[in-house]
């Protein structure tokens, strides 16, 4: 995974609340058998104009494909983003547009472990805070970026505001180093192995046969 | 210490305890589908990891295939036929347990992961899939997760997280006649908003939860995540045991005794201390309907769209507005009466035989009104059959209604069948998000005899004047 220690960059405000991950890439546009390639179909049904449900062009408006946005690597956002389905294609459109970073006034709970997994960085802040963030991007997106620093947990405007956040301990640390989330679990192994077995021993109703049971 | 029962099950699983506040938990079941699996299985195999113990891991065919009879692994989906075949070639080499399309078991995964008793109280139970928190129904811990933690549950046996803050919500009182749990959910989360369960996981409890049979207990779990619950869950009681008896990967003999004696302590100590508790009296539930583009839009179907003076800041106004301007919808606009295009029942929320039942007797004897197009996909195989052996399929299709495979279907749009732009469709599912169900396709969500109301009256009806015009 990707480390992630300071990051600046153009943040692009897009101030709903709940945000669902079938608004951050409809199931229509998750097309092949793969983690890539999915940035394309990031906001779909919002970036495009359509004639019934065929593409025709980008929708000029849409924060993203105004021209000083393009390039935005963090977004800021509302209560409660990604929540809804638990497709992980959200976080690998994200990713893979170039967001780094989302701040928002909380997440779904599925959508902030993927984040986690995947190198992105979930950012909790209230809604006075954001909306200071906002303002200092929208005077000037280009030149107003957000740099926010996960060693000291801080989210800075330039130096108009310097706001502290807090991340789950687990995903910060596997963030900063960019740690493969699996590896780190696998030097329990033993510990897992261990436990497997008491437990099977101790609820043996709640261990299926290794050889599958025909209807 | 007394617990709670999520506690209980919670602290069953620990394998370890972390330096930085998650835990290692134990994984019991992992269930597969097409739309993720295969993604999943590839990813892991070429990260050069082998999946730990494949007894515990399943799959099925739900979300990418198309659900018109006759269907095989073609779909409309564009690139949707890869999905499938790969799901069937890496459960192969994986040497998983596999439900394909046309096997008698088949369904959708929560579906199947109940009706074969796969899921059993006490457990963890985990798919890629937000609305795993069904099985909670059962007492277990239903845990929906991406596509990377499937991969390190599959790995690991384990998962690795922080355990979540404790929610109850206590259902009192009696349910009025034509009052359903997908009422009581859509009622809970329009008054409680959409986000009303962050971070926490939920408990169900109460008289009107004990009143509750199996189903409909599973249509009230499926939709803690559209409250935004790590999971919901109800303890297993004797309903819970009789479902599961007899099922095939129940446990069976001297482990099926220990297994209920098991399940007996499974439920939340009398002085348990949860970090929120709700109450809800069932008596006040209406019949309940959505009107904009999130479940907290739920009202009584009685009532409109809400005054815009009713939001409190301007966000939220501003939230409202956008979401009539798609819906289509004024302020304080009646909904009884709007017409409708569509009608679907189907989904994880509520396919099941009695949902099938309850929404075949609004329809014994009438018809859909002209130029709806109405569909059913019963949510499994054994649905299906259970209600065509009593000749609910017949009912369907006499009124009009396609009768259909199982499978996800219209419960979301992958690009292929949908419902058109701006059409307005009544529908049992879990979800009303902007184009869920199909590019700028208005979705109002119901209980599934609401949605045939709807369908006869080619509007949106209050249900209670069919049910009782039929009595
Ligand atoms: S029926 Fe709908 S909600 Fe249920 S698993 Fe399928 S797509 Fe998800």
């Amino acid at each position: 995974m990707k480390a992630f220690t300071v990051h600046r960059g153009v943040t692009a405000p897009i101030m709903q609340d709940n945000i669902d991950t079938d608004q951050l890439i409809p199931s229509r546009e998750m097309k092949r058998v793969s983690k890539s390639g999915l940035g394309a179909g990031l906001f779909a049904g919002w970036r495009y104009r359509y004639d019934g449900s065929q593409k025709i062009g980008p929708a000029d408006e849409f924060v993203l494909n105004q021209p000083a946005y393009r390039d935005a690597s963090i977004l800021l956002s509302g209560r409660n983003f990604g929540c809804g389905s638990s497709r992980e294609h959200a976080v690998w459109a994200l990713t893979d547009f170039g967001i780094r970073a989302i701040i928002a006034e909380g997440f779904g709970a599925i959508f902030r472990m993927n984040c986690g997994r995947n190198g992105l960085l979930a950012i909790d802040l209230p809604a006075d805070q954001i909306t200071a963030l906002q303002r200092f991007c929208e005077a000037d997106p280009q030149t107003h970026r957000l740099t926010i620093d996960l060693k000291n947990n801080r989210v800075e405007a330039g130096d108009q505001h310097s706001f502290a956040f807090s991340i789950d301990e687990a995903d910060r640390h596997m963030l900063l180093n960019g740690l493969d989330f699996i590896d780190f679990s696998l030097q329990f192994r033993d510990d897992i192995d261990r436990f497997a077995e008491a437990y099977r021993h101790q609820h043996s109703w709640a261990v299926l046969p290794a050889t599958p049971v025909d209807d | 210490m007394p617990q709670t029962l999520f506690d209980k099950i919670w602290d069953r699983h620990v394998v370890r305890n972390l330096d930085d506040g998650s835990s290692l938990v134990y994984v019991d079941r992992v269930f597969l589908h097409e739309r993720t699996g295969g993604v999943a299985l590839t990813s892991l195999a070429e990260s050069g990891r082998k999946v730990r113990n494949p007894a515990q891991v399943f799959a099925t065919m739900d979300h990418i295939l198309d659900t018109y009879p006759g269907r095989g692994d073609a779909t409309e989906v564009p690139g949707g036929e890869a999905f499938i075949t790969t799901m069937r070639e890496t459960a192969r080499e994986a040497g998983i347990t596999l439900f394909d399309i046309n096997d008698p078991r088949h369904g959708i995964t929560h579906l199947i992961s109940a009706e074969q008793a796969i899921t059993l109280p006490g457990l963890v139970v985990v798919c890629p899939d937000s609305h795993t928190c069904t099985l909670g129904a059962l007492g277990a811990i239903g845990w929906g997760i991406g596509t990377s933690n499937c991969e390190h549950a599959m790995a690991t046996e384990t998962l690795r997280a922080r355990k979540p803050l404790q929610l109850v919500v206590e259902f009192n009182g009696e349910l009025a006649n034509g009052v359903t749990a997908k009422d009581m959910i859509l009622y809970l989360i329009g008054k409680y908003s959409a986000s009303g369960a962050a971070n926490h996981a939920m408990e169900f409890r109460g008289p009107a939860i004990s009143a509750l049979e199996m189903e409909a207990r599973f249509t009230l779990c499926n939709m803690a995540v559209e409250f935004s619950a790590f999971t919901g869950l109800i303890a297993p009681d004797d309903k819970t045991v009789s479902y599961l008896a007899g099922k095939p990967y129940a446990p069976a003999g001297a482990r099926w005794d220990e297994a209920v004696q098991n399940w007996r302590e499974l439920k939340s100590d009398d002085d348990a201390v949860f970090d929120k508790v709700l109450a809800v009296d069932v008596s006040d539930v209406p019949p309940t309907v959505t009107w904009g583009i999130s479940p907290q839009h739920a009202v009584a179907v009685t009532a409109g769209t809400p005054e815009l003076e009713s939001a409190d800041t301007s966000e939220q106004r501003a939230e409202l507005t956008q979401a009539m301007d798609y819906m289509g919808l004024k302020p304080g606009q009646p909904l009884i009466g709007l017409p409708i295009d569509g009608a679907f029942i189907g989904s994880c929320t509520n396919a099941r035989l009695s949902d099938l039942r309850s929404a075949a007797a609004v329809l014994k004897g009438r018809k859909v009104a002209d130029g709806i197009r109405a569909i059913c996909t019963p949510a499994s195989a054994q649905v299906k059959k259970a209600a065509e052996d009593e000749g609910l399929d017949q009912v369907f299709t006499a009124s009009g209604f396609e009768w259909r495979e199982p499978g996800c279907s219209l419960c979301f749009n992958a690009g292929g069948e949908g419902f058109g732009p701006e059409e307005r469709v009544v529908s049992s599912t879990n979800r009303n998000f902007r184009g869920r169900q199909g590019p700028r396709t208005r979705t109002h969500l119901a209980s599934p005899a609401s949605v045939a109301a709807a369908a006869v009256a080619g509007c949106i009806a209050d249900v209670r004047q069919y049910q009782e015009a039929a009595t």
